[in-house]
């Protein structure tokens, strides 16, 4: 039997390691950017662009909790800021359109989830080919060029000066908060989140136990492509324009952001709150390194160091729980 | 090999075993299941590090380091499992890690004739060098894994249940190249339950019980009835605390169930009230017949009932919610989620008594587990420890903590008393003894032939895929159920 100090110790750790990061580096930034970097407008302006990342991550938080990955993030974003766009120049009411980007993703969630546990094929592949079907369908719907969409309240979301002003961030912040919230609970106190765990730590311990395995991995694709198809949303906000071409990548931004937050690419681990301020983490330092005029390739630099030291953490602080 | 101890933990796999073993004969190693002769092979290829103990190969010490260091000394292990890479063709099977080449370029064409050489004196030349694994038979990919060890030079050759998985024709000719390699000067350590088998290609023999060296002979000098004794003999007083109990009516019965491949033919009735338990050799199909019966393998013919519903479900999830639970004879594997809590894993298959809506109530929860904690004797922190953390013993008892949560009527119990120590073992014997008296009907599958006797009430033997006939346990002795077990091979 494992030290009992020691293990909680460890425990507590997988959360504090990443707030920790995100302590260092704000304290390093506001060092090295006074005034501007802890400006409340710059703080509002980090948190509207942690908004599409955090929203991804909250869904592939279940995703990777539940063992399994989601590639087609970035390109059901762009394919779900299109529709978004489209259905608003076909005059269609916003929350209509909002409805549509969102109903977008969860298509291609239900997709993904249709063929992981029909079919068997590994989740890397499955959204892999998914990833690809988005944009392409994303570029034919959008005739390969932004598409224009009359001004709408739905613009308003990502706004860095929200209306009223009492609001102080913009409203894609709040809602991200309130789902980040809501949906940590799921995880955590719900019947489905103990599932969408058990099915992560060992399948075959979920099926001993008649747990509707198939269900629940379907559920999870579903529930991160619905997050994808809203991120999707907030990412027309942001443009105001439905881009076929946007958020190539940004999956790997997600899972990143899951990692750091402590979550294991094996399954059977992770947490909202994790993966939210990992998030957050990745977005002060974008912002920081542009503030202080670091350049781009060392801000990538930066990120890829900090996955890895995420991960050896993760794997030290294991290392000693087995002990 | 001298005095040789492993231990695992707080078990101790193997507690002063000797074996010698003469250049040039073929040298039986027989014993019960978990006797202590998997682990002995493992200490020998270098697999696992012995805690005590010499060895020495021709007079000169031996200790491998690894199973390359014990390769590189002559000793070459064909395990049940076979080891082979099967998208690969035989040579290049048989060929691996020791490639011909020339500056990293494989020559294929040099290592050619070694293979067909090989192959030829296994008198299996009709096998191609170019065939793929994948396309082999299980007796033709054993004759690859012994080519390979005779293109290494092997001087001996371990071989773990080598026909346990072949048909009688396969058997036979295994016995026949068993015979060629004593011939060619190759020393083999044959693992058997097959007690006629060693009685017909081994010279000598050697018998574990309990993790150490109870006997060692000749095998012509010896009758069968003979080695079964030395295997079976008593060494630990153990203890089964009876609880009493009656049979009541019939909670699950069988109608000639056969599975795919295993179990090939199961008919049986099982009472609440009644502790049932099935022995025989692992690999016999007893696993298999329980996980047909839960649901998590195929049945391909026959009936199971349940109490009086017939097939009203065949999911694991529909067993479950017609009262009946298995738990796995692999803990690690199946059995718990081990990165999760006591509490998790005891109300897993049944959350609702603490779930509003889908919420979990974590206290309630908690306070259920701690029960279960209590009631069991579970040594842990507390009910949000995970059980990783926990000894063999008290995980088990999560596991059935589980079932009894779970609130089942049928237990299937595989191997329940695996791995844990003796003390633990006592407590689930109790605990079945008082499931049965509170009516729940209680199915054992163990290879601890005093542990049926001992705890259950009738006793079934399964073999090759065939349960034999339940009979009460006073009828039964030991030496029927192993012989029952073990007969008629090869």
């Amino acid at each position: 039997m494992a030290r009992p100090d020691a293990a909680r110790a460890a425990r507590l750790l997988s959360l504090l390691g990443p707030f920790l990061g995100l302590v260092l580096v704000v304290v390093l930034f506001a060092f090295l950017a006074p005034g501007r970097f802890l400006s409340a407008y710059n703080l509002a302006t980090i948190l509207t662009q942690t908004v599409i990342v955090a929203l991804g991550a909250i869904g592939m938080t279940f995703v990777i909790v539940s063992g399994g990955i989601d590639l087609s993030v970035g390109s059901v974003v762009a394919l779900a800021s299109v529709v978004t766009a489209i259905a608003l120049r076909e005059q269609a009411h916003p929350a209509l359109a909002i409805a549509a980007g969102v109903a977008t993703g969860a298509l291609f969630g239900a997709v993904n989830g249709g063929l992981v546990t029909g079919l068997g094929v590994a989740p890397f592949v499955v959204t892999l080919g998914t990833m690809g079907i988005a944009r392409g369908i994303a570029k034919y719907l959008a005739e390969e060029q932004k598409v224009d969409a009359p001004a709408s309240w739905v613009a308003e979301l990502m706004s860095k000066s929200p209306e009223p002003s009492w609001l102080l961030v913009a409203p894609g912040v709040w809602m991200t908060l309130v789902l980040a919230v809501f949906f940590a609970l799921v995880l955590g106190r719900t019947v489905f989140g103990t599932h969408t765990f058990a099915v992560g730590s060992n399948e075959a311990t979920a099926r001993l136990c008649g747990v509707r395995v198939g269900r629940t991995k379907l559920l999870v694709y579903l529930l991160a492509g619905s997050f994808a198809g809203l991120a999707g949303v907030m990412q027309f906000a942001r443009l105001t324009v439905g881009d076929p071409t946007t958020a190539i990548g940004k999956e790997l931004d997600v899972i990143a952001a899951v990692v750091i937050g402590g979550a294991s690419l094996s399954g059977g681990s992770g947490t909202i709150l994790g993966s939210m301020i990992g998030a957050f983490l990745m977005a002060v330092l974008a912002n920081g390194c542009t503030l202080t005029g670091v350049p781009t390739y060392v801000q990538e630099i930066l990120v890829g160091a900090i996955i890895v030291a995420a991960v050896a953490v993760d794997r030290l602080r294991r290392r000693r729980a087995v002990r | 090999m001298r005095g040789v101890e492993k231990r695992y933990g707080a078990v101790l796999a193997l507690s002063g075993v000797d074996l010698e073993v003469q250049p040039g004969e073929v040298h039986a190693l027989v014993g019960e299941n978990g006797a202590g002769k998997s682990t002995l092979m493992k200490v020998l290829s270098g697999a696992v590090a012995p805690d005590a103990g010499t060895m020495e190969i021709d007079g000169a010490p031996f200790a491998a380091r690894g199973p390359i260091d014990a390769r590189a000394r002559g000793v070459a292990m064909i395990y049940q499992e076979l080891n082979l890479a099967p998208d690969l063709t035989v040579q290049q099977n048989v060929m691996l890690g020791r490639e011909a080449r020339r500056f990293g370029v494989v020559l294929r064409a040099r290592m050619r004739p070694a293979v067909e050489e090989a192959l030829r004196f296994l008198d299996r030349a009709d096998i191609a060098p170019t065939t793929r694994v994948r396309d082999l038979g299980p007796a033709a990919r054993q004759v690859v894994e012994i080519a390979r060890a005779l293109v290494g030079e092997a001087r001996l050759v371990v071989m773990d249940e080598p026909t346990s998985s072949l048909t009688q024709r396969d058997a036979e000719r295994l016995l026949a190249l068993v015979r060629r390699l004593r011939e060619r000067g190759v020393t083999v350590i044959y693992i058997s339950h097959f007690l006629e088998e060693v009685k017909r290609v081994a010279d000598r023999y050697t018998v574990l019980r309990d993790g150490r060296t109870v006997a060692t002979g000749d095998v012509g000098a010896a009758a069968v009835r003979a080695i079964v004794e030395q295997m079976v003999g008593r060494s630990v007083e153990e203890v089964f605390p009876r609880v009493p109990h009656e049979a009541g009516d019939v909670a699950l019965s069988l109608e000639a169930i056969s599975g795919t491949p295993l179990p090939r033919s199961a008919t049986l009735e099982l009472r609440r009230g009644e502790i049932l338990g099935i022995g025989g050799l692992v690999g016999a199909g007893r696993t298999e017949l329980l996980r047909a019966i839960f649901g998590l393998a195929p049945v391909r013919s026959g009936r199971v009932r349940v109490g009086a519903v017939v097939d009203a479900g065949t999911s694991p999830t529909a067993r479950l919610g017609q009262g009946v639970g298995l738990l796995s004879e692999d803990r690690k594997e199946e059995g718990l989620a081990l990165g999760m809590s006591i509490a998790d894993n005891i109300t897993l298959s049944h959350p609702r008594p603490f779930a509003r809506a889908g919420w979990i109530d974590r206290r309630r929860q908690h306070a259920a587990a701690s029960a279960w904690i209590e009631r069991l004797g579970i040594r842990c922190q507390g009910p949000g420890q995970p059980v990783s953390e926990l000894s063999g013993g008290n995980q088990q008892k999560v596991a059935v903590a589980r079932l009894l949560h779970h609130g089942v009527d049928v237990l299937l119990l595989d191997e329940p008393t695996r791995g844990i120590d003796v003390g633990s073992k006592v407590e689930v014997y109790r605990l079945a003894g008082e499931l049965a008296a509170a009516g729940k009907a209680i199915l054992i599958v163990s290879s601890y032939v005093p542990e049926l006797l001992g705890l259950c009430d009738r006793v079934a033997v399964m073999h090759r895929g065939v349960l034999g006939e339940a009979r009460p346990a006073a009828e039964w002795t030991e030496r029927e159920v192993v012989t029952e077990a073990s007969r008629g091979a090869a």
